[in-house]
């Protein structure tokens, strides 16, 4: 096969191509934003006949207007008195609780999902996943709308993402709750709450949370792929997956065809913490790059917040005072831990236990000790020693970490205060966070530290005040902020940007602060929650390959140094987005008419062709050349296309333009031929 | 010239002269360059050379065509110029041709060694050396060399470039200084041909359109404004001045720093600052330049003694203009009187900062530093605007930790431009500490205080800005304490130390050693100042404070554990480390401090620490520290002893010194003369006795590190002065027998220090000291460890000697 790039810079080949393929409908490429949130995107991407949903990320936020599920019998949190209305009407007073002066619904927690609506996810084809956060929604698309395409993440996502959903699962379901409420969610009722219920969007579609079942089937459709791997989707598109910096796995994804690049940016980091680094280089030359998962806090240097961090907790424990660390199980945490390992001994601090308590704790720790060929080089190299690479092995070894699946169990033996503990969940709602929380909230020797940016540390305290413990915020997020996001868009130079809303203003509470949003040229395109974006850029070029003994036949002429030209006769054969031409069908032979033909053998109507004309045509030399022979009183006026050559004698006037020659004249045939070969002589045939 | 160098010189000069044996090493030729200019200034040059016919052998060697290195004939020019610069020795030379020969046409200057910096350089140098005399003028004007000069000052070399300019000074200054300098015109025209040549060309290059011959010029000129000072340079000015006022009509203004370098040259000069042009100029100069151009200029203006007050006024209106910007750009509400107002007038427009990040950077931070210098200066404008410049201050540091909420456009851009920018907060923080010497309306204070402990609390701070902030609360702090020293803080300031001790509480336990370190030292100055003063002991004794820095002690980084002793030090001098509270360690007995850090004293690895013990000990002895003063006796002796025995010789000299405290405490403080009453003495003596102090002194006597053996020999002297009346010094009559004692000196100052000296009784003590030379030592310890090998002798047989090594090392690799 050869492949002939048809790089027509005549008009005339490309629109009789797309119209024969009948691809105008997809010239242009769609975004379907189907979350609000820009750090757990979840996108749908129409590009060359397939569907790619990009991440699957799920809005936990709205889980803070629920009330905690404690793990053991919590007195305070079930006698907290009912809401009624301010009439005094008290029907809701089973569902809504008040504490401290807010209102929280006291029922199994819900999560809400990504847009279903804006557009048919069965039709689907695949969905990229970019890191382990962003796939948290993964079991209701997959288990509920009829998907039936191919999920495609790394194998450490997948695992971690595993781990993260099981505790998710894991931490509802332990303990379970008779009462689910319904009521508030009725729209005029929820009208009538208070905020930040009443603004609390789309309550109607909120849902609980998956089983285990549904979890393990979601991950079944999943396909690993390691990074720089291509993977061809019908023959229409290649993906292909990109280390971004910022957990163990986490990707960015090149989604490419043959002349049309759209790069996906999603939670990349450029600092150096445990993952491999991210891959700047291979997003250069895209023509639209979707930039989401910035840092949530851009005012927060997470090393700063480290420092914070480890001066806060060496503070309260030298008071004698416990810290507690609401997180997830994997991601930051291992950062903080290899922190600790340097600091506890230079802080006198060796003494003191720290736990790490989650169903999936052990996996957690180990797991990311066997990732080996996802880190960054440094670890890489520690187990080459061997060594473990992270350095919380040792800490286990010497017995400073003990790691615990809940509060139950051994836990309650070896417990010994004071002490760290690592726990989930960070909204605080559910997991055994939420005891601790009860338990150590009364003291003001008491810190809990916020390290998680995902949830308002204030709204996530909100059903335990008052409190006495002491709070500190130091938000860890390692993702990009807006002056590397501006390097990196000077590095990689995208034609277009495109981006989450929120990205594109300063945050509201720092209306000054124009250096808190993505600054590029031109301006980044911005799409909100429910919103379908054309994506700036039209696809001009498809890729034909041509047949070799077609090839062969043809004749290239030159008609500038460099440019060749040769006419094609042929079929165009296009199946699985492929398009070949192949040799037309010799005419067959007339057989006498004797045989009647059917009408699919017809040979299609090979008119007599016309030579094809090229060049232009020089209007000075034109003109003398009319004057050469005979014409007089010529006029020539300029047009915004070309010129016009006016012949007032003879009442003709001739249209030059770029691309066409037109001669009117009052039915004079002999003058029309006389002109047009006049024409002809500044034009090479071939 | 002592004969021993006499001897070698001869083999010197011929191993110069030889180009198979090069000199591996520059500086002895330097070396060598500098000692012949010394013998040359004490004596005549031409006995020098008419007794040592070798060196002018040397010279002339060099005419001969052959391959000598660059670096030798640069040697010989300059030498050549030293023995020239005196006219008897230039004219014995000039007998033989030598001098053309080296200077002119037929000399380096058309060869292919010309080519080498080095022997350009040397070529100038020479001239420079010789130009001294009218005989020099004479044949500098007769050569041609002048027009050499003129092209070297376009040299690719800058050492070659900046030295051709200076020497068209040096050749003005010879052809118009002198005897006849009373006859010399002012009018430039009448000069001798050479310096009218000079001056024209100068004019030439002022009117050049190539910016670097504007340059060279105005660097030739300012040379000259600024090293000479002879009536001729107001010709010079009066003739130069209008072409350098030309040039401000050129856009963009040639080679703007060298404008400005000039006209301060010009304006520091008191011979020319007279000229009511020269302001003129500078005041223009001032609102043609950028900003960023004219700091410098409105910063050396405002440090003039004598200047125009108008061009005072405008000068410090540029300095301020970058902050009355920020101010305007930041300002929530109209109203605020603008830094200008009363300063420049509206002379100055506010317009515009430079666009580009690191230029805004670059002129905030040098207005900031220029504004910083000129605050303590007696000749600061008045009126100092102090509030409006804290209001800045305050805004550019709210601009760069993000905390200020601009509603114009241009704060915008100056948020987004200085936002974490730590050049300009280490700058505004430093500036922000010298403002605390004109303090300001209450309510501005309240912001410095406040914008202050944002610093000091966010976690964005980087540590230098860190300690910047610590610096400057600390400068603020103290300021505010109203009369000075002797009452408490105010109110306000009061309740920022609460703040800033929880602040302090926190910074002590960073990750980062630099901030641990800078909070220990704030502290410990903190104490210092405010330890005896109620409100302050108060707060400190409610916080935890004082038990961190005790548990610092023992952290992992020794420059931490330094200021944890110092802070230890000031806390306990003022009873503020109270016993901890925490119920573990109520068990077992708390150490005092003073055991504390005699354990640092014995076992830190690290010299800092350690160092730092024996200063807080000094401290402590000498202010009467209670449990010191119980029992000073003891407590030197355990000192001294672990002091003695320590391998940092800091340690040991802080031991004397320490030792020396002791001693003032007992016979009186250094004094012209008070002999100590003899039943003092005695008891003193005794007690010295005990603590070991002697054994202690003369052993460091002899220490191998010379500063420990230099303080010994003080206290020494001092303890002689105090116990032996100078009539009484010689006498040595009837005293102990001190054999034993001296044989063991002996044998300490022959290295042997294991050598125990045994008891001392005061009577030995006081025989020694008589019979010790101690004068002689301490003239032998002043001299510089290296002077043996400084001596010109060494370093000719130096020179000789490695051209000897260089050869045999020829002949191993063969």
């Amino acid at each position: 096969m050869c492949h002939v790039r048809m790089e027509q810079k005549t008009t005339a080949w490309k629109p009789s191509i797309w119209n024969n393929l009948g691809l105008s409908e997809t010239l242009l490429a769609r975004e379907y934003c189907l979350s609000g949130h820009p750090t757990l995107p979840c996108n749908v991407l129409k590009f060359k006949s397939t569907t790619i949903m990009l991440d699957c990320g799920l809005d936990m936020t709205s889980t803070l207007n629920f009330l905690p599920l404690p793990l053991v019998q919590s007195p305070r949190l079930s006698n907290l008195p009912g809401w009624s209305l301010k009439d005094g009407n008290a029907f809701l007073d089973k569902e809504l609780k008040e504490c401290s002066g807010h209102v929280f619904v006291d029922s199994v927690p819900e999560f809400c999902l990504p847009e279903t609506e804006l557009i048919d996810l069965s039709t689907v084809d695949v969905i990229l996943i970019s890191n382990y956060h962003c796939m948290m929604a993964l079991p209701y698309i997959t288990e509920h709308t009829g998907f039936t395409g191919t999920v495609y993440a790394t194998e450490p996502t997948v695992q971690i993402g595993r781990l993260l959903m099981e505790e998710l699962v894991n931490f509802i379901e332990r303990v379970p709750k008779a009462q689910s409420a319904s009521l508030w969610k009725n729209k005029d009722i929820q009208r009538l709450l208070p905020s930040p219920l009443k603004d609390a969007v789309e309550v109607s579609t909120w849902r609980r949370c998956y089983t285990m079942q549904e979890v393990n089937s979601a991950l079944s459709k999943i396909q690993l792929v390691g990074y720089s791997q291509k993977i061809e989707l019908f023959g229409a598109v290649q993906v292909t997956p990109l280390s971004s910096g910022y957990a163990l796995g986490s990707s960015n994804w090149i989604i490419q065809s043959h002349y049309e690049k759209v790069s996906y940016v999603s939670g990349s980091s450029l600092l150096t913490t445990h993952p491999q680094p991210m891959d700047q280089a291979s997003l250069k030359n895209s023509d639209v790059l979707i930039l989401t998962g910035l840092t949530q806090i851009p005012t927060a240097n997470p090393d700063s917040m480290v420092g914070e961090f480890c001066s806060n907790l060496a503070l309260t424990v030298r008071n004698g005072g416990n810290v507690l660390v609401p997180c997830y199980p994997s991601g930051v945490i291992y950062d903080l831990l290899e922190c600790l390992y340097q600091y506890i001994d230079s802080a006198g601090l060796s003494s003191i236990p720290f736990y790490f308590i989650s169903p999936v704790a052990n996996s957690s720790l180990e797991f990311s000790q066997i990732f080996a060929e996802w880190l960054c080089h440094n670890k890489q190299t520690k187990v080459y020693l061997p060594e473990p690479p992270f350095p919380h092995a040792e800490l286990i070894q010497t017995n400073k970490l003990k790691h615990y699946p809940s509060i139950h169990g051994d836990f309650s033996n070896d417990f010994r205060q004071p002490c760290v503990v690592f726990t989930g969940h960070p909204s605080l709602r559910f997991g055994d966070v939420v005891h601790f929380m009860e338990l150590w909230g009364k003291s003001s020797l008491n810190t809990v530290i916020f390290t998680e940016p995902d949830f308002s540390y204030l709204e996530a305290l909100a059903p335990y005040q008052p409190l006495a413990m002491k709070c500190i915020y130091c938000p860890i997020d390692t993702r990009l902020n807006f002056i590397q996001v501006s390097k990196l868009l000077k590095e990689v130079q995208p034609l277009h940007v495109v981006c989450p809303e929120q990205y594109t203003q300063p945050p509201p509470a720092q209306s000054h602060r124009m250096d808190l949003m993505v600054d590029c040229q031109p301006p980044a395109m911005s799409y909100r929650r429910a919103e379908v974006l054309a994506l700036p850029f039209k696809r001009r070029y498809e890729k034909i390959e041509i047949m070799p003994e077609l090839a062969d036949s043809l004749v290239p002429m030159e008609i500038k140094p460099g440019i060749s030209l040769a006419t094609v006769s042929a079929v165009l054969h296009t199946k699985d987005n492929k398009h070949v031409l192949q040799p037309p069908p010799r005419p067959t032979q007339p057989t006498g008419g004797k045989k009647r033909k059917r009408a699919s053998d017809d040979i299609p109507d090979c008119k007599v062709l016309k030579p094809l004309l090229s060049g232009s045509i020089p209007v000075d030399q034109f003109v003398q050349t009319l004057e050469k022979h005979g014409f007089s009183d010529i006029k020539v006026e300029d047009t915004a296309k070309g010129h016009i050559v006016l012949l007032q004698e003879a009442e003709t006037l001739i249209q030059i333009e770029e691309d066409s020659t037109h001669i009117i004249c009052d039915d004079d045939e002999v003058l029309r031929v006389r002109l047009r070969d006049l024409v002809l002589k500044f034009l090479q045939k071939f | 010239m002592d004969p021993e160098c006499a001897r070698l010189l001869p083999a010197l000069c011929d191993v110069l002269a030889d180009p198979r044996q090069p000199v591996a090493d520059d500086t002895c030729l330097e070396k060598l360059l500098d000692w012949f200019k010394a013998v040359t200034e004490a004596g005549s040059s031409l006995l020098l050379l008419q007794d040592h016919p070798c060196l002018v052998e040397l010279l002339f060697h060099v005419l001969k065509p052959q391959d000598l290195s660059s670096r030798i004939l640069s040697f010989v020019l300059r030498l050549a110029g030293i023995f020239a610069a005196q006219e008897n020795c230039f004219q014995y030379l000039q007998q033989g041709e030598l001098l053309p020969g080296l200077f002119g046409e037929p000399g380096p200057l058309g060869a292919a060694a010309w080519a080498a910096p080095s022997v350009r350089s040397g070529w100038i140098q020479g001239l420079h050396s010789l130009a001294q005399h009218p005989s020099a003028l004479r044949f500098l004007a007769d050569s041609g060399a002048v027009d050499t000069i003129f092209s070297l000052q376009g040299d690719p070399s800058l050492f070659v470039a900046s030295a051709a300019g200076q020497l068209l000074v040096r050749v003005l200054d010879l052809a118009l200084c002198g005897p006849a300098e009373g006859h010399i015109s002012l009018q430039a025209w009448d000069w001798p041909a050479c310096a009218r040549k000079i001056v024209c060309h100068l004019e030439d290059c002022l009117r050049s359109e190539a910016t670097p011959r504007v340059t060279q010029a105005l660097h030739v000129l300012t040379t000259a404004f600024g090293h000479c000072h002879g009536l001729w340079t107001q010709g010079l000015w009066v003739q130069l001045s209008p072409l350098v006022a030309r040039l401000l009509e050129k856009d963009p203004v040639p080679a703007p720093h060298a404008l400005v370098d000039l006209l301060l040259s010009v304006a520091r000069s008191s011979m020319l600052s007279s000229d009511p042009g020269l302001w003129e100029t500078a005041a223009q100069t001032l609102s043609r330049l950028s900003p960023t151009q004219a700091g410098p200029l409105a910063a050396g203006i405002l440090k003039l003694q004598d200047c125009p007050q108008a061009l005072r006024i405008q000068a410090f209106g540029v300095l301020l203009q970058p902050l009355a910007f920020v101010l305007e750009a930041t300002a929530q509400a109209p109203g605020m009187p603008g830094l200008l107002e009363g300063a420049a007038g509206d002379l100055m427009a506010v317009d515009t900062l430079p666009p580009s990040k690191s230029a805004c950077v670059g002129l905030l931070c040098s207005a900031l530093a220029h504004l910083e210098l000129l605050q303590p200066l007696p000749q600061r404008p008045s009126p100092w605007p102090q509030a409006p410049l804290l209001a800045a201050v305050v805004a550019i540091l709210r601009l760069c930790n993000g905390s200020a909420a601009p509603n114009s456009e241009a704060g915008g851009r100056l948020c987004a431009m200085l936002g974490g920018c730590v050049r300009v907060q280490r700058a505004a923080l430093d500036f922000l500490g010298v403002l605390s010497q004109g303090l300001g309306p209450q309510e501005l204070v309240t912001q410095v205080f406040a914008i202050l402990l944002e610093y000091l609390v966010s976690p964005d701070s980087s540590p230098t800005v860190l300690k910047k902030a610590f610096q400057a609360t600390l400068c603020w702090l103290l300021s505010s304490a109203a009369p000075p020293g002797c009452c408490d803080l105010e109110p306000y300031a009061q309740l920022v130390l609460g703040e800033l001790l929880s602040v302090l509480r926190k910074r002590l336990c960073s990750p980062c050693w630099e901030v641990r370190d800078s909070g220990l030292e704030f502290l410990t100055q903190m104490t210092r100042h405010q330890g005896g003063q109620a409100g302050f002991r108060q707060a400190l004794l409610a916080s935890e404070v004082p038990e961190l820095t005790r548990q610092l002690l023992q952290d992992p980084e020794s420059y931490v554990r330094a200021s944890a002793v110092a802070a230890v030090g000031q806390l306990s001098s003022w009873g503020l480390l109270a016993a901890p509270s925490s119920p573990e360690h109520a068990a077992t007995p708390q150490k005092t401090p003073l055991e504390e850090l005699l354990l640092v004293l014995t076992t830190d690895s690290e010299g800092f620490p350690r160092r730092a013990v024996m200063r807080v000990f000094t401290e402590w002895l000498r202010d009467g520290y209670a449990d010191v003063a119980e029992d000073p006796e003891r407590f030197v002796a355990r000192v001294l002893q672990a002091a003695s025995g320590d391998l940092d010789w800091e340690v040991r000299v802080q031991g004397l010194e320490l030792a020396l405290a002791f001693l003032e405490q007992l016979l009186g403080p250094c004094g012209p003369s008070a002999v100590a009453p003899p039943g003092a003495l005695a008891q003193a003596l005794q007690a010295l006795c005990r603590v070991q102090l002697f054994e202690f002194a003369f052993r460091s006597l002899f220490d191998c590190d010379r500063p420990v053996a230099q303080k010994s020999c003080d206290l020494l002297l001092f303890l002689r002065a105090k116990a032996i009346p100078s009539s009484n010094s010689q006498e040595a009559g009837d005293g102990p027998d001190v054999t034993s004692v001296e044989a063991a000196l002996r044998r300490w100052q022959a290295g042997e220090q294991g050598q125990p000296l045994g008891e001392l009784a005061p009577e030995a003590v006081l025989a020694v000291l008589r019979s010790m030379d101690l004068e002689a030592l301490q003239d032998t310890l002043a001299e510089s460890s290296d002077h043996v090998e400084r001596s010109p002798q060494s370093l000719l047989q130096d020179m000789l000697a490695t051209v000897g090594v260089l050869g045999d090392n020829e002949a191993d690799c063969y």
